[in-house]
């Protein structure tokens, strides 16, 4: 094919171009890998330090002191923003798609390799400044993940609201455009560098997962993009967007006329489609490992794609149900509900089709299966409380609570996470040529599946008691007092589940110089990347151009000779 | 390894759903006219959302123990799946979830749609960081003009909230940093925020709104029981937002009248 040759380009030489400055989407998806990882580190022990303060307001601590009511905020809104944008958008998408997108539709780089690069290193700068705001005076913003305004407009309006903030609304920005670049290369390669025979339904369901991802960021970026440039006009030049006229401890701004409903609006329209971004590329991996550890096709393929375009589609008309309490027309609330609870079906049929897999299957436990079957669960237990949130009249008391915290941390947090786990124990072995250790894999799954459900689960009773999310300490208000054992236990468990995470770590990197020697096609599966070399040559498939001739799913096919058929084999199945 | 998946995914399932049928944590008690309503979509919601989460995990539990891979020549049931299937359950949880969302409508349009009774209690609300103060328009039933270069937060009430005392209209204005409601009244609400947005969310009431800066924002509800009511802001207004809070003192209407009549006499 044409456009195939034309970005071809040859393998790099020196270091500095073989694994800094690299064009081969492999290094950057490793690249992309690692830079989620250290983001999520950093994001876990943000949420640790939250977790002790919330429960022993006055503790010192060694190196940090005693942590205060701002300090908390910043460490709120930190733990937010990096887990959100460097961890749960950076490493399902940029990392495992940048990796194995162009090799499951077998193609030998992404489109533009140039332009993949600059994301990277654009998402890289990003991180630096958003990292750059502990460091300032006043510190890190305290106006939370979604940055509200005017608290987020006002300087003046605490601490941390200086320059820290324009810290944190100038790394988003770059963000975003890195984001563009990304979503831009990754809808260019699947449209134009499928191999022969891989047509759109042959995709396996990663692939479609990653196209949907991107669009969904073409779409939504450009959005945030444009509000963070706003409210950067009204922190610095003046301008009134979002700001009406206030007055803060006495004193009247110098703003008028400004909506802070405007940003609301802009942030959620983002924000939404942002949640989908974290974690349809974990409903990707996890149909695919459910497939192939089941030794079955995935049930309902056509239903799964369908359903990802329905969930993609839907994600972008339901911005308001964030706002029922938001002081916008009590009219709209009932739109917006409507389309939030339709959104509800596609997520059922994806769950009835995984469940649907599973029956009658073959099931190998190995810790890749392990991740995606945890994956399920979290995403059914976080998934149902979504009716409770999606309904204006339960989101009366709900509404900013624990509950939603609860919520939204075990379906983008958890599940999304679950997602990275599952890819990270699968694709090891392609990327690095070895295998991970499986028992500490597996004691990693067992402490993390019941971990999390620890410290998310009473989240929910929390708040269905009226405990509001973002208080720093439970002491001001009476009716929290009696709470405070169900926060001692939710920080107890983030202590055995944050240090369970050290196995995962340890594994990771003793398997890369120590683990044993990967074959090229571990787990028996079926797609492209398992069709060549263990980890994959320069242009992934040493100078051939595979020829697609069956759908991503082929397991136990009767009649084959073996139990799974690879897509690029080219004997006929007549069962399909 | 499937049989301790079953039993740890079992075991969740069955702890979580404890805890909400024992109800160990629950909405406090309803003491306003909406909570019953409320209440009740609250239950439909979760017992429904309950019987989805405990099939679907159960389920889930025991097709991975009895579809375990044991060896030997365990068949697999070859299927790309079944379209019958797929739209009877598309089918179903489509009327699941839009009628679950059509039977909470009507509340929701009741609290929201409907203008205030006419012998309603005006109360206007005034959030800042970080306090909460509410005015009463007194005999004349006309909230007197506020400025905001008159506002003074240290000074607290009437300056607080910049009361302008030029405006005939404000002199017989009662501001309070406790909110007074007779019971069984409904009160005409008038939120508004000075600073940044802040919400005013009083669990016992069943009643959350953000109070938003340029905006009024007009609400209504009817506590029904008296006694003492915690508000906590609900809205991340800052770094004193945990203590934010303030306190609804629900009265009957001659204790209400009594109170307005001493806080009239004290501005004397």
């Amino acid at each position: 094919m044409v456009a195939q040759d034309a970005h071809a380009h040859a393998a790099p030489q020196g270091f500095i171009r073989k694994y800094i400055f690299s064009l081969d989407h492999k290094v950057i998806g490793i690249q992309y890998y690692f830079l989620a990882l250290a983001a999520v580190f950093v994001g876990m022990f943000l949420s640790l330090l939250m977790r002790i303060h919330l429960i022993w307001p006055t503790a010192t601590l060694p190196l940090l002191g005693e942590i205060k009511p701002e300090t908390y905020l910043s460490l709120l809104t930190m733990h937010g923003t990096i887990m959100v944008f460097f961890v749960l958008t950076t490493a399902p998408q940029s990392g495992f798609g940048n990796y194995f997108l162009p090799i499951q539709i077998g193609a030998p780089d992404m489109a533009f390799p140039v332009l993949n690069m600059l994301s990277f290193w654009t998402t890289f700068v990003a991180f630096m400044v958003m990292l750059a705001a502990f460091f300032v005076t006043g510190g890190a913003p305290l106006h939370g993940w979604t940055g509200y305004a005017p608290l987020s407009a006002l300087p003046s309006a605490g601490p941390g609201e200086q320059l820290g903030a324009d810290l944190w609304v100038t790394s988003i920005a770059i963000f975003c455009v890195a984001s563009l670049m990304g979503a831009l290369n990754f809808i260019t390669t699947v449209l134009d560098l499928r191999a022969k025979g891989m047509t759109l339904m042959r995709m396996p369901l990663t692939v479609w997962s990653w196209f949907i991802t991107a669009i969904l960021g073409l779409l939504a970026f450009g959005v945030l993009l444009s509000a963070g440039i706003l409210l950067l006009l009204d922190r610095n030049l003046g301008t009134s967007f979002y700001v009406p006229l206030v007055v803060v401890n006495g004193t009247v701004m110098g703003h008028k006329g400004g909506s802070p409903l405007l940003w609301q609006h802009l942030f959620w329209f983002f924000g939404h489609p942002e949640v989908y971004i974290a974690i349809v590329p974990g409903m990707g991996v996890a149909s695919q490992l459910l497939s192939t550890f089941s030794r079955k096709p995935i049930f309902g393929y056509r239903a799964m794609v369908y359903a990802l375009m329905a969930i993609g589609l839907l994600g972008f008309m339901v911005w308001g149900h964030h706002m029922f309490m938001s002081g916008m027309s009590p009219y709209s609330a009932f739109a917006f509900s409507v389309m939030t609870m339709s959104i509800g079906v596609p997520s059922a049929i994806k769950t009835f089709n995984w469940l649907g897999t599973l029956w009658g299957a073959r099931i190998r436990l190995y810790s890749p299966m392990l991740f995606a079957i945890g994956f399920v669960s979290l995403f059914v237990s976080g998934g149902l409380s979504g009716p409770f949130l999606a309904q204006p009249v339960l989101d009366i008391p709900l509404h900013d609570t624990y509950f939603v915290v609860g919520h939204f941390h075990l379906i983008m947090g958890v599940a999304a996470i679950f997602g990275m786990f599952a890819g990270t124990y699968y694709w090891f072995p392609k990327m690095f040529g070895r295998m991970m250790n499986e028992t500490l894999a597996k004691w990693h799954f067992w402490f993390t599946f019941v971990g999390t459900y620890c410290i998310f689960m009473p989240m929910h009773y929390l708040g269905m008691a009226g405990h509001p999310r973002r208080y720093s300490q439970l002491t001001e208000v009476n009716y929290l007092h009696n709470l405070l054992p169900l926060q001692k236990f939710i920080t107890y468990s983030a202590f055995v589940t944050i240090t369970a995470q050290l196995i995962f770590v340890v594994n990771l990197f003793w398997s890369m110089k120590k683990g044993a020697k990967a074959a090229d096609n571990p787990w028996e599966a079926t797609t492209l990347e398992w069709t060549t070399a263990t980890p994959p040559p320069h242009d992934n498939f040493a100078g051939r151009t595979p020829v697609v001739n069956h759908g991503p799913y082929e397991y136990s096919v009767p009649g084959a000779a073996k139990d799974y058929i690879l897509q690029s084999d080219p004997a006929t199945v007549t069962s399909h | 390894m499937g049989l301790a998946l079953l039993c740890i995914i079992w075991l969740i399932t069955f702890v979580s759903t404890y805890f909400f049928i024992a109800k160990t944590w629950w909405l406090p008690a309803g003491m306003a006219a909406a909570a019953p309503a409320i209440d009740r979509q609250f239950t439909v919601t979760y017992i429904l959302m309950g019987i989805v989460f405990v099939a679907a995990q159960c389920g889930l539990g025991y097709l991975v123990w009895k579809y375990r891979d044991q060896g030997g020549t365990q068949k697999v049931a070859y299927s790309h799946g079944n379209t019958t299937l797929e739209l009877v359950w598309t089918t179903l949880t489509a009327i699941l979830f839009i009628g679950l969302n059509l039977i909470g409508s009507p509340i929701w349009a009741a609290e929201r749609f409907d203008p205030p009774n006419a012998n309603a209690v005006p109360v206007e609300v005034t959030g800042m960081q970080f306090a909460w103060y509410f005015r009463y328009a007194g005999k004349d039933g006309i909230f007197g003009a506020t400025k905001p270069d008159l506002m003074d937060p240290s000074a607290g009430n009437e300056a607080a909230i910049g009361l302008d005392t030029n405006d005939p209209a404000s002199k017989d204005d009662v501001v309070s940093g406790t909110m007074f409601l007779p019971v069984n009244r409904q009160v005409d609400l008038h939120l508004r925020a000075v600073d940044v947005i802040h919400s005013f969310f009083v669990p016992s009431f069943r009643f959350k709104q953000d109070a938003v800066p340029g905006l009024v924002i007009h609400m209504h509800f009817t506590p029904t029981q008296t006694g003492d009511y915690e508000i906590a802001c609900a809205e991340l207004c800052g770094l004193g937002h945990y203590k934010m809070h303030g306190m609804v003192k629900v009265v009957s209407q001659d204790e209400f009248d009594k109170w307005i009549a001493e806080q009239e006499a004290a501005k004397q």
